[in-house]
């Protein structure tokens, strides 16, 4: 990836992004899809979108999906 | 459709599965929540298994992000005991708001993972390796991930960004990017920092990068190729 694609991602925004609040609404629900094997961000393509974006939001489902999946 | 509430707030004493929506639930979720809306001994036995998740959730989770936080040390465990008693509080208070849309041990691990990122944005600031409003630019390549043998190359469209940000966003929006892009400090911390919601510098920051990549376009720095819809 060159330099100028590096710095047009970052600075790229997705119009589904629904924002944290309403990414930590469902962040349960998403992450037991995920957990689940099913298709999370088909059905939640804003959250999606979100998690992709936002690192604070990210580190929660990370953090989330490993409590659930570590037993 | 679910049962709702029978009553809201309060103790869950006395009002022994009459809300619950145990019908359609897994197992596991339906025994968390007859046992945490039982009485007496069975309640309290199954607070504190709970509550001794939360703690191992709450521990194994600082320790994760240990990397990514200046706290350290005990205080990086007392931050986990706190995010786990709280995580417990909130959730005694809103198991009414459960709706089975999840695994309860699911919705209830999520109220750690809130805690223990609000709590450890309040805990930065008490040894912040950088001040709020230290801005420095000079440090921007690298946060973006920009190889150091490729700085020259961009320092032209950083100049730029540099320039939009200085001249083009509010002073609000100049100092939340400066503070979060450019000085690396965690959201959260600058969230609990102004008093802010998590969103509502989030939203701050979406706006400034569409401002600036708009400006970029605009002056021929990017293509349009791309760019966000309306």
């Amino acid at each position: 990836m060159s330099e100028r694609e590096r710095l047009e991602r970052f600075l790229r925004t997705d119009p589904r992004d629904v924002g944290c609040e309403e990414a930590m609404a469902v962040l349960h629900v998403y992450v037991d899809l995920v957990a689940a094997g099913e298709d999370a961000a088909g059905r939640y393509p804003g959250v999606a979108a979100h998690l992709l974006a936002c690192g604070p939001c990210d580190e929660d489902f990370t953090g989330l999906l490993a409590a659930v999946t570590s037993g | 459709m679910r049962v709702e509430p029978a009553e809201a707030g309060g103790s869950l004493s006395g009002v022994e599965c009459a809300w619950l929506p145990t019908g359609d639930l897994d197992e596991d979720s339906a025994g968390w929540l007859r046992r945490l809306g039982a009485d007496g001994g069975q309640r309290q036995a199954a607070e504190r298994e709970l509550h001794a998740r939360l703690v191992r959730i709450a521990l194994a989770e600082v320790r994760r992000r240990a990397a990514s936080t200046p706290v350290t040390g005990p205080e990086l465990d007392d931050v986990a005991h706190q995010a786990a008693d709280d995580a417990m509080l909130a959730i005694l208070a809103k198991l009414r708001d459960f709706r089975g849309e999840s695994r309860f041990i699911t919705w209830a691990y999520r109220f750690v993972m809130l805690e223990v990122s609000s709590k450890l944005g309040r805990h930065y600031w008490r040894n912040p390796p950088v001040a709020l409003d230290a801005g420095q630019w000079e440090r921007l390549p690298d946060r973006l991930g920009i190889d150091p043998e490729r700085h020259a190359e961009s320092a032209g469209i950083l100049a730029e960004v540099r320039r939009v940000v200085d001249e083009e966003l509010t002073s609000h929006q100049r100092r939340v990017f400066v503070a979060v892009v450019v000085d690396g400090i965690p959201l959260d911390a600058l969230a609990a920092r102004l008093g802010l919601k998590r969103n509502a510098i989030y939203k701050v920051i979406f706006d400034a990068r569409r401002k600036i990549r708009r400006a970029l376009v605009a002056n021929g720095y990017l293509e349009e190729q791309g760019l966000e819809q309306r």
